[in-house]
C-alpha cells in the first residue's frame, strides 16, 4: 500500500494550477495526477515522492488535503496487463472503489486502486500478490 | 459603588416606579425640545402630559429607523450642542447611518451599562480587557472602553484587525476579558489554533462579551471549548446607546436589560399591539434618562421576548432572550421566513463542518435559490466523491427538515468564505429587485 494525497479543490479558474504551484515550490515531484469532477468541485489524487511532506506543505497553504492509503500494483507494460489484474479481484467479488493507471518504466505500468475496508482490502492484495503481481511499495516509485 | 450594586437587585416594583418618573421625563423633553416629537405626539392626538401608569406609554406612536434618519444629522437631539461630547453612528449594516448624542452624563451611563457585563462577571480591577470591538463612529469599541474602564478594568483599545497582533498581544498582556463581535472571536481562536497555540492553554482568558451580531447556543458553545472561557452576550444599538442595553450574566439564560435606563416593550410587528412577557416580538425601548438623543418607543427591529420570571442571579432587572435575529436580518425565501441563526443552528449538528458559513441568494427562472457555502472541517475524509456528495445531501435534508425550505449546499474550499473582523457578513442577497 502507498499514500495517496486527495485534495479538495474547487471548480474556478487557477486553482489547479495553484495547487501544482505550491508542490513544485516545495520541490515536490508527482508521479501521476488525477481529477474527479464534478459541477462544482473536484478531487484531486496524486501519487508524488514525497506524500508526507506534500500534505503538510498543502495543510500549511490551507488547501484541504488528506492522505490515504492505496493499493499500487506492477503490472506488465502489455496489452492485458489491466484485464489480468481486474479479472483477480472479480474473482474475489472485491468491489473497486476508484483506480487509475500510469507506466513507471517502459517496461512497468503502476496500477492504483482504492479497495474500501482495511479488512476487505488486506485480502485483495493476497489474492494479488498469490496471482504474481507484484504490490509496490513507496520506494518503488519513488 | 454599593449604590450601583443595589440597584441591579432593586425589588422590581421600585425599578418600575424609576422607569415611570424617567419615561415621563422623557416623553415631556421629547416634547418639548424636538420638533420632531411635538409634530408626531401632536399628529397621534398623544398628551405627554396625561401619562398616568406606565402602560400608558403605549398610547404614545412609535419612532422608527427612518425617522432618524429623515432628522439626519442633528435634529433629533434635545439639548444644545454645546452640552454633546460625543457623537456616533450606526454601523450603517442595514442602510443609511443614524446619530446618536451622547452628553457626559450619557457617556457615564453607558460605561456603567457595559460594566454590569463585567460585573456579572465577578470581574474589575484584577481584570485586563482586551477590547477589539472597531473604535470610532461604530459604538461597539468605545461602548466596551468606556464599560472596561468604569468597571476597573485595565483596558485595551486594541480596535479590529491584524489578528496576529491581536493573539500577540492576549498572550503576552494575559488579558482576562475579550471584546468583540462573536464572529470574529472564533477567528482569533481558529487563527490561534492554525498558529500552533492552544489558546486554552496560552490565553489566560476567562470571559468573552460578545455582541452586535447573533449567534447560536451552539457557535457559543464552540467559542468557550476553543477559548476556554465563558461567553456572555450582549445587546445595545447604537439609537439608543449602544452595547450594553442588556447583558448576559453567568447564568447565561438570558441578558439582563439596563431596566434603570431603559423601558422594554414587545410588540407584535404587524399590528403593534403590546404583546405579553413571554411571547416573541420586536423590541421597543424608550430611554429613561438620555439626554442628548433620548428616544420614546423606538423599533429595534430585534426578535426576541421578555423571559418571564427571575434570574437565578438574584438580579432583579428583567431579561430579554438571546436574539432570534432582526426583522430585517429575516429572509423571506419562497414565502418562507428564514433566520440566518437557524441555518447556524442545523449546521453545528454535523462536526465535518466548520462553523463559517454564506448564504447566497439569487433569482433563477423568477424563483429565489438559496445556496448555502460552507467549508469541511479539518479530519473529514473526503477521499471518494459520494462523501462528500453524502455530506451534502446530509446537510440538504436536515435544513430542509428545520426550515421547511430547499436550500441547494455547496462545500468550498476551506477559508475562502471571508473571515470578519467586524460584522460577518452572512448572506449575500443577488436576487432580482430585492435591492
Amino acid at each position: 500500500m502507498i499514500d495517496q494525497i486527495t485534495v479538495f479543490l474547487e471548480n474556478s479558474e487557477g486553482r489547479l494550477a495553484a495547487l501544482c504551484r505550491t508542490l513544485a515550490w516545495a520541490n515536490i515531484n508527482m508521479k501521476s495526477l488525477v481529477i474527479a469532477d464534478t459541477t462544482d468541485y473536484g478531487v484531486v489524487r496524486i501519487i508524488c515522492d514525497d506524500p508526507a511532506r506534500a500534505l503538510d506543505v498543502l495543510n500549511a497553504a490551507d488547501y484541504r488535503a488528506i492522505s490515504t492509503k492505496v493499493a499500487a500494483i506492477g503490472v506488465p507494460n502489455e496489452p492485458g496487463g489491466l484485464a489480468r489484474l481486474l479479472a483477480t479481484l472479480d474473482e474475489l467479488d472485491q468491489n473497486i472503489e476508484y483506480g487509475y493507471c500510469f507506466s513507471i518504466n517502459g517496461d512497468m505500468a503502476c496500477d492504483v486502486l482504492k479497495i474500501s475496508g482495511a479488512e476487505e482490502a488486506s485480502a485483495a492484495a493476497k489474492a494479488i500478490e498469490e496471482a504474481g503481481f507484484k504490490l509496490l511499495k513507496q520506494e518503488d516509485i519513488a | 459603588m454599593t449604590e450601583k450594586k443595589d440597584i441591579l437587585t432593586l425589588p422590581h416594583d421600585q425599578i418600575e416606579a424609576l422607569q415611570f418618573e424617567g419615561v415621563k421625563k422623557t416623553l415631556v423633553t421629547c416634547y418639548e425640545n424636538v420638533p420632531f416629537y411635538k409634530e408626531r405626539f401632536d399628529e397621534a392626538g398623544f398628551d405627554p402630559y396625561s401619562v398616568e401608569t406606565l402602560a400608558d406609554i403605549a398610547k404614545a406612536p412609535f419612532t422608527t429607523k427612518q425617522d432618524l434618519r429623515d432628522n439626519y444629522p442633528f435634529k433629533m437631539f434635545a439639548v444644545p450642542m454645546k452640552d454633546v461630547r460625543e457623537i456616533h453612528m450606526s454601523s450603517g449594516t442595514t442602510g443609511v447611518a443614524t446619530v446618536g448624542g451622547y452628553t457626559e452624563h450619557d457617556l457615564e451611563i453607558w460605561g456603567d451599562c457595559f460594566a454590569r457585563g463585567v460585573e456579572y462577571a465577578d470581574g474589575g480591577e484584577d481584570d485586563i480587557m482586551h477590547v477589539c470591538y472597531g473604535y470610532g463612529l461604530f459604538t461597539g469599541g468605545l461602548g466596551a472602553h468606556y464599560g472596561g474602564v468604569s468597571a476597573g478594568c485595565t483596558t485595551i483599545p486594541m480596535s479590529a484587525g491584524n489578528t496576529e497582533r491581536q493573539i500577540r498581544i492576549l498572550r503576552e498582556m494575559g488579558s482576562t476579558i475579550l471584546c468583540c463581535t462573536p464572529s470574529y472571536a472564533m477567528h482569533i481562536a481558529d487563527t490561534a489554533i492554525a498558529m500552533g497555540l492552544d489558546p486554552a492553554k496560552d490565553f489566560k482568558l476567562r470571559v468573552g462579551i460578545h455582541g452586535a451580531e447573533a449567534f447560536s447556543d451552539n457557535f457559543r458553545a464552540d467559542l468557550e471549548k476553543k477559548l476556554s472561557y465563558k461567553v456572555l452576550d450582549v445587546y445595545g444599538l447604537t439609537e439608543t446607546m449602544g452595547p450594553g442595553v442588556a447583558i448576559e450574566c453567568m447564568e447565561q439564560n438570558g441578558l439582563h436589560l439596563a431596566e434603570d435606563h431603559f423601558f422594554a416593550e414587545i410588540i407584535d410587528p404587524e399590528t403593534g399591539e403590546v404583546l405579553p412577557d413571554g411571547e416573541w416580538g420586536e423590541l421597543v425601548l424608550t430611554t429613561t434618562d438620555r439626554e442628548a438623543t433620548p428616544v420614546v418607543r423606538y423599533r429595534t427591529r430585534d426578535i426576541t421576548r421578555i423571559i418571564p420570571g427571575e434570574c437565578a442571579c438574584g438580579r432583579t432587572h428583567r431579561r430579554i432572550d438571546r436574539l432570534h435575529g432582526r426583522t430585517d436580518d429575516m429572509l423571506i425565501i419562497r414565502g418562507v421566513n428564514v433566520f440566518p441563526s437557524q441555518i447556524e443552528d442545523v449546521m453545528k449538528t454535523m462536526p465535518e463542518l466548520s462553523s463559517w458559513y454564506q448564504v447566497e441568494l439569487t433569482t433563477v427562472a423568477h424563483l429565489d435559490r438559496v445556496t448555502l457555502k460552507v467549508e469541511m472541517e479539518q479530519g473529514f475524509d473526503f477521499d471518494e466523491i459520494r462523501q462528500i456528495e453524502g455530506l451534502q445531501k446530509a446537510l440538504e435534508a436536515k435544513l430542509k427538515a428545520a426550515l421547511s425550505v430547499g436550500i441547494k449546499v455547496r462545500i468550498v474550499e476551506p477559508k475562502s468564505i471571508p473571515r470578519s473582523e467586524g460584522k460577518a457578513k452572512r448572506v449575500i442577497d443577488l436576487r432580482e429587485g430585492v435591492n
